[in-house]
């Protein structure tokens, strides 16, 4: 016994056969990280099982921790599948009936065996007869019934091809930066970099004149360009090119390489470890995008899924049941990106605070 | 781990020159096709870029790998931020800068102009003084309080525990959330009808109207936005910690130090620097906070969650009558505090250039 408890609670460290049993203070970091697991994960899980609710299960309060959903019954003579009961009958036994209407406070309820003898139950005395059942057509219909594919589709459009675009011109320029000497470099480095604290959001009135212009108001290009040459992009790859020796380009130079081709042959392979941890970046700000889309992007079929979820939950009666459905929907992408590449984000954040 | 890349680069002679992106050791069908058509697109873009060297030299080439990211840089950053000004100093319903009239610096007078500072009531634009004092609160109070929780966390999250992987994910993962998102779940959970009115029922209180109440919206607009970013500077925060030499604590101990004694004169000290950048870029971050409160409240009840982008955004192009004038004066104002707040960063970055980005 007391060497599963000295198992349970052995500490990393203590091969040196110190202490072997848990501190007050190890029970309390661990008090607290369990307190953190149900804050940080509970909301999310509460909107999982939510969104598996039927919409009569989810205005119940107080509300049921399970997706629950009402069983019913055949009963011959009745058209309709009849929704099942207990009910508490006067003489105090308890039987399992089917409910033909309500009037007022009284039921009218059928023996599902007996089916022509009509029951006269108040309704406290009954309760519903349920049993766990996933509303999985909350999700088909998100599908069929909405525009939800289109907003998809437009939020996988502008991710893609937001990230690609900024790989590339955000490359070839940490390329310049960093691999050639030339008047202006400084210059240029300085201004971009000068940049990094601007948001969108100080100047949200000139750029939508720009976009305006160019004529790309409702068009997905309004939202991917604006945000590709991200100032934290070129000074990530910059930095990261800088460890890339110079003497690989002089050879390179030296077997006739031309200098595009040093740029997509050499560097760029090196530098994948910069490049992916961008791209993980870039990624997460433009599917999370909401801002900006939100003030280009007026018409419903140019939607992306942040806007379209925003519409739903913004009309006078809310759906809840879609849009419990739909924002799963929408998080389930970066979870599962996250849960792949879980370590490769973190220290690729805690390696060069950055964020969007 | 911190200033250092993921990983080293691989060195490679020029002789293995076929190497792309895709990897060398991908021998898969998948990694061979990708490989080959990464070969085709960047050749095809070759035929172009070789020529333009022949033309310009080796030298200018510079230049033209610099021009697509400039481009884009100076046509949606750097145009716009000369143009805010003019803007701000222009008047009218009209978005075309040659329809708008001059009016010198009318926008901000309108903005600026109250008979009791203390009161937004008194103000010509008591919506942009009621969306100035709640950004206030709203700013001390989330960044105190994230701050503080991520350091908690942080020094938590430090200590010798088992499944830390496991423990700094969780802390980690609301950070990945879209903030329409994060509304959604907070409003589902917060609404009359929510499991959070059920447990203060099943414990015995009267339900709350938590978002229709002002006092009860902006808390619980500070605990979310808390709630979402705080992975974040809790990843940062302990990125510093495990940077301190653990010489120093086994010095400590040597000499007999509590645990409380080396936290205030080991950790607190060495963690000084990372703390400060923890201080800035959540300042930062706060004072330009939208989506999250903007889906959650809608700046509501009343006026009590408006912050400051939502006024912008709003007096700009959530109206039938857009005020372009106004609303570039406004974050013309918004930019100068941040500003502010960036010269405050540089002067204390320089002691821990590594966590800069």
């Amino acid at each position: 016994m007391t060497t599963v408890a000295r198992f349970l609670t052995r500490r990393r460290g203590d091969q040196r056969g110190r202490r072997s049993r848990l501190s007050a203070t190890d029970v309390l970091t661990y008090a607290y990280l369990a307190a953190g697991v149900l804050v940080m994960f509970g909301p999310v899980a509460w909107l999982v099982l939510s969104s598996f609710k039927t919409p009569a299960n989810l205005i119940e309060f107080p509300p049921t921790l399970l997706p629950l959903a009402q069983e019913t019954v055949v009963v011959p003579g009745y058209a309709q599948p009849l929704p099942l009961y207990d009910v508490v009958l006067e003489d105090g036994t308890t039987a399992r009936l089917a409910q033909v209407r309500r009037v007022g406070l009284m039921a009218q309820m059928v023996d599902p065996a007996a089916p022509d003898e009509i029951i006269q139950v108040h309704i406290d005395q009954r309760s519903a007869v349920r049993h766990v059942r996933l509303a999985v057509e909350n999700y088909t219909q998100s599908f069929t019934r909405f525009n939800f594919a289109r907003y998809l589709r437009n939020s996988v459009v502008v991710t893609v091809g937001a990230t690609l675009i900024t790989l590339v011109i955000n490359s070839m320029a940490a390329f310049a930066l960093s691999k050639y000497r030339f008047r202006g470099r400084n210059v240029v480095f300085l201004i971009i970099i000068s940049t990094l604290m601007i948001p969108i959001s100080v100047i949200l009135v000139p750029v939508y004149l720009v976009i305006n212009q160019v004529g790309w108001v409702n068009n997905l290009w309004g939202v991917i360009i604006p945000g590709a040459a991200t100032p934290t992009g070129v000074f990530l790859l910059r930095q990261y090119m800088l460890t890339i020796p110079d003497e690989l380009l002089d050879s390179g130079r030296i077997d006739g390489a031309s200098e595009w081709r040093l740029y997509w042959q050499i560097v760029l392979p090196l530098a994948a470890p910069a490049l992916a941890v961008l791209a993980i970046f870039s990624v997460m700000w433009r599917w999370n995008d909401f801002l900006w889309p939100l003030i280009v992007l007026t018409r419903s079929e140019f939607f992306t899924l942040q806007v379209g979820l925003n519409a739903f939950q913004g009309e006078l009666q809310v759906q809840w049941h879609f849009v419990l459905a739909m924002t799963v929907l929408t998080l389930l992408p970066i979870t599962l990106v996250f849960s792949f590449l879980q370590r490769f984000i973190t220290t690729g954040i805690a390696s060069t605070g950055v964020k969007g | 781990m911190a200033g250092r890349p993921t990983a080293m680069p691989r060195t490679r002679g020029p002789g293995d020159r076929g190497a792309s992106a895709v990897g060398t050791q991908s021998r898969s069908l998948l990694g061979r096709g990708l490989q080959g058509l990464y070969a085709l697109l960047m050749n095809a873009v070759g035929l172009v870029m070789e020529p333009i060297q022949r033309l310009v030299g080796i030298r200018r080439m510079a230049w033209v790998f610099l021009v697509p990211n400039l481009l884009v840089f100076g046509i949606f950053i750097l145009f716009p931020m000369v143009l805010n000004l003019y803007y701000a100093t222009t008047a009218g319903p009209r978005l075309y800068p040659q329809d708008r009239p001059y009016v010198g610096s009318a926008n901000f007078e309108r903005l600026f102009t109250c008979t009791d500072y203390t009161n937004p009531n008194t103000c010509l634009e008591d919506r942009f003084w009621r969306a100035a004092r709640n950004t206030g609160v709203f700013v001390l109070f989330q960044v105190g309080g994230m701050v503080v929780i991520s350091l908690v966390t942080a020094l938590a999250l430090n200590r010798k525990i088992v499944a830390r992987g496991f423990f700094r994910s969780v802390f980690f993962y609301p950070v990945l959330l879209s903030p329409v998102v994060v509304a959604l779940i907070w409003k589902w959970i917060l609404q009359r009808e929510g499991v959070l009115n059920a447990i203060l029922v099943s414990l015995g209180s009267d339900p709350i109207n938590f978002l229709l109440d002002g006092r009860w919206a902006m808390t619980w607009v500070i605990l979310v936005s808390i709630w979402a970013n705080m992975g974040f500077y809790t990843l940062i925060l302990l990125a510093g910690l495990q940077s301190i030499p653990v010489e120093l604590y086994d010095a400590g101990a040597i000499d007999g130090t509590s645990g409380v004694q080396s936290f205030r004169h080991i950790t607190l000290p060495l963690l000084m620097p990372t703390m400060m950048v923890v201080l800035v870029l959540s300042l930062i971050r706060a004072v330009q906070m939208f989506d999250e409160v903007f889906v959650l409240t809608g700046g509501g009840p009343g006026s009590a969650t408006l912050l400051m982008v939502q006024y912008i955004y709003q007096t700009g192009f959530g109206t039938q009558n857009p005020r372009f004038g106004i609303a570039a004066a406004a974050s013309v104002s918004l930019g100068a505090v941040l500003l502010v707040v960036t010269l405050i960063q540089l002067r204390v970055g320089r002691g821990s250039e590594r966590h800069l980005a």
